[in-house]
């Protein structure tokens, strides 16, 4: 838990490294290496380039808006900015509740949510660099490039996600921009035959999760060293938890346990997650740092996300996810489940669940049931969290007498794991790159430890021409030294 | 999900919340106005992957998007399957979704072409820019009689 390397001491007399943007990260990001001389690195920064106007996007607008509206933060996970908003404004309209249809077909979106999230991360954004190597022909490194030397991952990957894009389809009544969740419930069941339609589909979903999960063992069975090293630190944890223990994406308490296991807070009830969670402004960057209040900032920072979700529950209610789990935790002494890596086979393990609780929610007739609303005594102030697929994602409003929404305040995952991913480039920095003539395929090392953690930030923004990759080397005083690298 | 799909395709990406990104989505606004037949539309934040699927079957495909570096009032032009390395997560260039499918389905794609309307601003809640505006006005017209001249004998 130390901050090295975030600070050089005279940072003027050294060289300036820019990797600008993060290629195959959502949205914008940007990290900077301060080099010496002798190709030391003395300091080293992942900045988030993050627009912070979601709070004045919603501010003054009615309250069951919304849900609707927060799906255009981000065009990747609209999906769990809709259902976070949902449970805020669930407990505006006074409904702590829901009826047992509204709960299963969010859920099922949800489920939907994570299936193809995961999908897209781990067969589009991070099989390239895993399957040819860290610091493989950069022209290779990318999907097309899968889909030639691995055709049957590429197609696997392409048909997980269109099934997960489906289920979305189906249970938020549109293909973007759904509508179907609102405060207190839901405004459309299922009918028994999108219910088949969904259901045809499932078992190879199922099938293909499954062979995901070994193809993530296998990766880390085959560079055991590496994957166990690379970029690894220790964090604490934060994640929602079920009553009893389980691993629950859509709702629960908050689970936080410290580096040595010790747990700070357990099955806490998230209306009042300021009494634990801060957030640290620091100079250098627009993204904030959360930390836990009990241990201060500098100790206090955490990590979330599947790594946490699947090391950090006491089991997975399905079958074939628990069992995946259980090898996970035993697997070389448990080294994997702290491995900066282990997110990736820990993602794996929570889209084979996925997959298992759609096939178990389809099976349940609740889903076509007509009673999908409550209604309660009006609140002032409602607060949403849910485990999106990158990790805790918070959601807090406050509405006026006249419904209006006069202040808002969102946590995003990637928020979450701030420090954790600066934590992660420094290691990976301090293990790969000091003391070394930097090249491309050494600077994909460090997009390949953000890449880990699948960060999404919040950019929904896609027009032609702003799809650079650049990595610009640059001197003391800003001069262009080299570039590396392509730009369309 | 079922019976044959529509020759023409026509996929408008963009936020429509984030001031000129909506260029893609007011496009399709427009043309769904019209109810041409044997068009369909389709919208989304951006291109991912699984596009590939709904590329299968038509006789032509076009991609509209807001552009930053074209020239105004638009461009229009052929795309090809193109396997290059711009990649991001949030944002597959059509022709990377062309050579995608290749690869995918081992056929070549349907013929494709990009319609990139000339964009200035992108920032969340703001509405389209006055210049924006009157490039989608031009791009709108264009499209339409360009359907329509596909469908003639």
């Amino acid at each position: 838990m130390t901050l090295q390397l975030e600070t050089a001491p005279h940072p003027e007399t050294l060289r300036r490294v820019a990797i600008e943007p993060i290629s195959r990260v959502e949205g914008h990001g940007k990290v900077t290496l301060l080099i010496d001389e002798d190709n030391h690195v003395r300091q080293a920064r992942l900045h988030i380039v993050e627009f912070r106007g979601f709070e004045k996007f919603v501010q003054g607008r009615p309250f069951w808006e919304i849900p609707v509206m927060v799906q255009r933060l981000c065009g990747i996970c609209p999906v769990s900015h809709h259902l976070a908003a949902s449970k805020a404004m669930d407990q505006i309209v006074g409904v702590d509740h829901l009826t047992p249809t509204a709960e299963k077909l969010r859920r099922l979106m949800h489920y939907g949510q994570i299936l193809q999230s995961h999908a897209l991360h781990f067969f589009h954004l991070s099989s390239p660099d895993l399957l040819f190597g860290f610091g493989s022909e950069v022209a290779r490194r990318n999907i097309v490039g899968v889909a030639a030397a691995h055709p049957d991952v590429a197609k696997q990957g392409v048909l997980l996600r269109k099934y997960g894009q489906e289920v979305i389809r189906v249970t938020a009544g549109k293909r973007v921009h759904g509508t179907s969740s609102v405060p207190g419930g839901v405004n459309k069941n299922l009918s028994s035959e999108e219910r088949d339609h969904l259901l045809k589909d499932i078992y190879p979903i199922i099938a293909w999760s499954r062979e995901a999960v070994a193809l993530a063992r296998r990766l880390f069975e085959q560079d055991l060293e590496r994957y166990n090293s690379f970029g690894r630190f220790d964090a604490h944890s934060l994640c929602l938890i079920r009553a009893d223990g389980a691993m629950d994406l859509y709702h629960g308490g908050l689970r936080a346990r410290t580096v040595d296991g010790k747990t700070l807070f357990d099955h806490e009830n998230y209306d009042h997650y300021w009494e634990h969670i801060h957030e640290e402004v620091k100079s250098w960057s627009y993204m904030k740092f959360p930390f836990f209040r009990e241990l201060g900032p500098e100790a206090g920072w955490y990590r979330v996300g599947p790594l946490t979700r699947v090391s950090q529950c006491d089991f997975i209610p399905t079958p074939f996810a628990d069992h995946e789990r259980r090898d996970f935790l035993a697997f070389d002494g448990g080294n994997a489940a702290g491995a900066t890596l282990g997110y990736h086979w820990a993602r794996m393990i929570e889209m084979l669940h996925a997959a298992e609780m759609i096939k178990e929610l389809l099976h349940d007739d609740d889903l076509l049931g007509q009673d999908l609303l409550v209604t309660g005594e009006r609140r002032e102030r409602g607060v949403g969290m849910i485990e999106a697929p990158r990790g805790t994602l918070i959601h807090h409003y406050r509405v006026d007498e006249n419904d209006l929404v006069v202040r808002a305040n969102l946590i995003v995952s990637t928020t979450h794991n701030n420090q954790a991913m600066n934590e992660a480039i420094r290691r990976v920095a301090s293990q790969y790159l000091d003391g070394q003539t930097l090249t491309e395929g050494l600077l994909n090392h460090i997009e390949v430890a953000v890449r880990a953690f699948d960060p999404c930030l919040s950019c929904a923004t896609h027009a032609l021409g702003k799809m650079p990759l650049e990595l610009e080397l640059l001197g003391p005083d800003g001069a262009l030294l080299d570039r590396l690298g392509t730009a369309p | 999900m079922t019976g044959e799909p529509a020759p023409t395709l026509v996929i408008g990406i963009g936020n429509p919340s984030r001031g000129d990104d909506a260029l893609g989505p007011l496009l399709l606004k427009g043309l769904a106005s019209l109810a041409l037949p044997g068009v369909e539309l389709l919208e989304d934040y951006q291109l991912q992957v699984e596009f590939l699927l709904d590329l299968d079957g038509r006789a032509r495909v076009v991609f509209v998007d807001a552009s930053v570096a074209g020239d105004a009032p638009f461009r229009f032009s052929p795309a090809g399957p193109l396997p290059d390395a711009s990649y991001t997560s949030h944002a597959l260039a059509p022709e990377a979704v062309l050579a995608a499918y290749a690869r995918h389905f081992g056929r070549p794609p349907p013929p494709a072409w990009t319609l990139g309307i000339r964009a200035y601003g992108f920032e969340l809640g703001d509405d389209l820019s006055p210049e924006a505006a009157a490039n989608l006005a031009a791009a709108q017209e264009f499209l339409t009689g360009w359907l329509v001249r596909q469908r003639a004998p």
